[in-house]
């Protein structure tokens, strides 16, 4: 390999680039956009879900009840409603998802046994909102309940001791408030680096195609690797750029704690990058096309890396089969690296095998793509 | 294969599935020679020049370009070799300096020397003081003297030009092949395929192919000779295929064929068929018809060799 070869291939590949303002700001901009539509997008967090309330005792106890609903950020302002007519319209509509329906006897249950039962009715054409909703609609009345029972024992002047003889007092560790935004952001800086990376390099041979300059770089003496590398320094220098605008974001913005250190993101940032870098290149030297190189690099990072990545849905939770599937989706390392770095502030060493998985995927990448280029036109 | 050559073809054969592109060419080329290739679209000079550039790999036959052979050693050879492909294949998105310096920096010209080479590209191509210049914002007959230029910075002893006069205009073509004559006075070995067929006149030899197949070989003059079986005679009459019966019909005509706006008829004297033609039209009621002595074209030998080939 030649420096000066590789060096000719990097300065003009530098000098189409610029010559190219406008690709230059997508490949800068869409990042930046990708990372609000997915970032505010894809939540996993259920909060505000749209209640209303039937009272039909409408005594202090009930309000009060009531009150605690409203009262709970997951749940929006309870709309009150009159009757079993009125319940059914608005839970298809969609003014509600969740109908809590006090009984008229609610306050006389209570004093007399103890106990009282009140109603949710929960719209369960979207299962996961729906159970959701009901365990947050659980928690609320166990809450209240707790209250209820707390003010009862203090009244008999009886210790608390006696009510709950064990109890879990279970603490969240790395991400403190189960914010789902800060686990899944890190994620979303992958998904985004995924796309845009292979996008960069899609192109790059495709066009020369296209414009029929490769019949020319062919016909010297230039190696394929020579090319790969001239070819992949510029976008290399551009995908970082891109990483430092997503991690930017991710912690400036979207407010995602970070507590690793910046050498380990440098170091594992450039690796993936190398990943889907030459995953782009490929493409672009398979396929000859521009557009057709494009659309392959999309699906061929955004699908694995959305499904199969653990960004969002939990890899221990897939079928083995997919499990399994799920080791071959470079991004599926990054996005453990990610979270691991941003949330557990881990190091080169506790990461040590996700980083050398990254690695051989990027040597043997780097190994294929120098070898799919062929110096020959048939 | 004879060492002296500088490029050497021996039963070369290509199929692109059932397509035969080339059907066992074989010939030579000398240093400093330039062999021209003249054939319709479609012949198989462009299968012939990228295998020879190593960008083919031939279905049977060798070749050795500049002492190598271009099946086991492609690079050896695209070292030492220059092309230009048909369509203009250099970066319309960089300045003329810039492409320069790109394939300067491809083909390890020495940094030293470097300077030096693309100014005299850059004189080649005329375009001394547009070194800046997009290479998008030329016209064609720039843009292939560029192209020319980028494909000569590594002083390649061998060079392959592919229909490098194509959609120029004539005066362009004419700079053009001026530029190609005096690279052949530097020694270097120049294969370039054209079908204008008035562009065989500037070459030391040509070769005729068809259908992939070499039909002609030899001096544009022995070509000529070669070719045409006698003496030829420009026939200007109205009513042309009238004329074209008449003249087949009269004796000592070996062949008559209709050519632009005359009747070219090769016969085995014309001094002596030519008032006879004349006669013989007027005769029959074509009146103010004329018959002279012409030397033959390329393209009538073209015509005449495809004619008589098989197949």
């Amino acid at each position: 390999m030649r420096l000066r070869r590789v060096r000719a291939v990097a300065v003009k590949e530098v000098l189409q680039i610029v010559r190219d303002p406008r690709s230059l700001m997508i490949a800068l901009l869409i990042p930046l956009m990708q990372m609000f539509v997915f970032g505010y997008g894809v939540s996993l967090d259920v909060k505000h879900i749209p209640l209303c309330v039937q009272d039909r005792e409408a005594s202090q106890a009930s309000r009060e009840l009531v009150r605690h609903f409203g009262a709970s950020r997951y749940f929006s302002a309870p709309r009150p409603l009159a009757g079993q007519g009125e319940i059914v319209r608005r839970l298809d509509d969609g003014t509600c998802r969740i109908v809590l329906v006090v009984p008229a006897d609610f306050s006389r249950r209570l004093n007399d046994t103890g106990a009282a039962a009140v109603q949710a009715l929960v719209d369960g054409t979207d299962s996961n909102t729906a159970n959701i909703a009901a365990n947050y609609a659980r928690a609320v009345l166990s809450a209240y309940s707790a209250g209820l029972r707390l003010d009862t024992v203090q009244r008999r002047g009886e210790s608390l001791q006696t009510l709950s003889p064990v109890d879990v007092e279970s603490r969240v560790w790395f991400n403190e408030d189960l914010e789902s935004r800060n686990f899944i952001v890190p994620g979303i800086v992958a998904l985004v680096m995924a796309i845009v990376g292979a996008q960069l390099t899609a192109l790059t041979i495709a066009r020369e195609w296209e414009r029929g300059t490769m019949e020319q770089l062919v016909s010297t003496p230039v190696e394929p690797m020579e090319l790969l590398v001239g070819k992949l320094l510029p976008y290399f220098g551009l995908g970082l750029m891109d990483a430092a605008i997503c991690l930017a974001l991710a912690v400036f913005w979207f407010g995602v704690p970070f507590r690793g250190t910046l050498f380990t993101l440098f170091f594992t940032t450039s690796l993936f990058l190398l990943v889907v870098l030459c995953i782009g290149y490929l493409v672009s030297v398979s396929i000859r096309s521009q557009v057709a190189a494009s659309q392959v690099a999309l699906l061929l990072t955004m699908m694995p890396t959305v499904l199969l990545s653990g960004f969002a849905f939990p890899i221990d939770q897939m079928p083995a089969l997919v499990r399994g599937v799920t080791f071959l989706v470079s991004a599926r390392y990054y996005v453990h690296i990610l979270k691991a770095v941003f949330l557990k502030g881990s190091g080169l060493t506790a990461l040590a095998l996700p980083i050398l998985c990254l690695a051989v995927y990027a040597l043997v990448l780097v190994v294929l793509a120098a070898r799919a280029f062929r110096k020959t036109l048939d | 294969m004879a060492a002296e050559a500088a490029i050497t073809v021996d039963g070369l054969v290509k199929r692109f599935g059932d397509f035969t592109a080339l059907d066992g060419v074989s010939f030579e080329v000398g240093r400093g020679e330039i062999m021209g290739f003249l054939g319709p679209n479609g012949a198989g000079k462009s299968t012939l020049i990228r295998i020879l550039c190593g960008l083919l790999r031939p279905t049977a036959g060798r070749a050795w370009v500049a002492g190598l052979d271009v099946a086991t050693d492609p690079e050896g050879v695209r070292q030492r070799i220059g092309y230009m492909s048909q369509k203009f294949s250099l970066y319309s998105d960089l300045t003329v300096a810039e492409n320069l310096r790109f394939f300067g920096g491809i083909y390890g010209v020495p940094r030293e020397a470097l300077d030096g080479r693309v100014a005299e590209a850059i004189g080649i191509a005329g375009l001394a003081g547009r070194d800046k210049a997009l290479v998008s914002t030329l016209a064609g007959g720039w843009k292939q003297r560029l192209a020319l230029g980028a494909a000569i910075l590594h002083r390649p002893s061998v060079l392959f030009l592919d229909e490098p006069t194509s959609g120029v205009d004539p005066e362009s073509r004419r700079r053009f092949w001026d530029l190609i004559h005096d690279l052949g006075a530097e020694g270097v070995s120049v294969l370039v395929s054209t079908h204008y067929m008035d562009e065989a006149e500037y070459c030391n030899r040509i070769a005729l192919i068809n259908r992939g197949r070499l039909i002609a070989l030899g001096t544009p003059h022995d070509i000529k000779q070669q070719a045409v079986d006698g003496e030829l005679l420009a026939v200007e009459a109205g009513n042309f295929g009238r004329a074209l019966a008449i003249v087949r019909a009269a004796p000592g005509v070996r062949e008559a064929a209709v050519f632009g706006r005359s009747l070219h008829v090769v016969v085995d004297s014309a001094a002596a068929r030519g008032p006879e033609i004349e006669a013989r039209l007027a005769s029959q009621g074509i009146a103010g018809a004329s018959a002279r002595r012409i030397d033959p074209t390329m393209e009538d030998s073209f015509v005449r060799l495809v004619g008589e080939a098989p197949g």
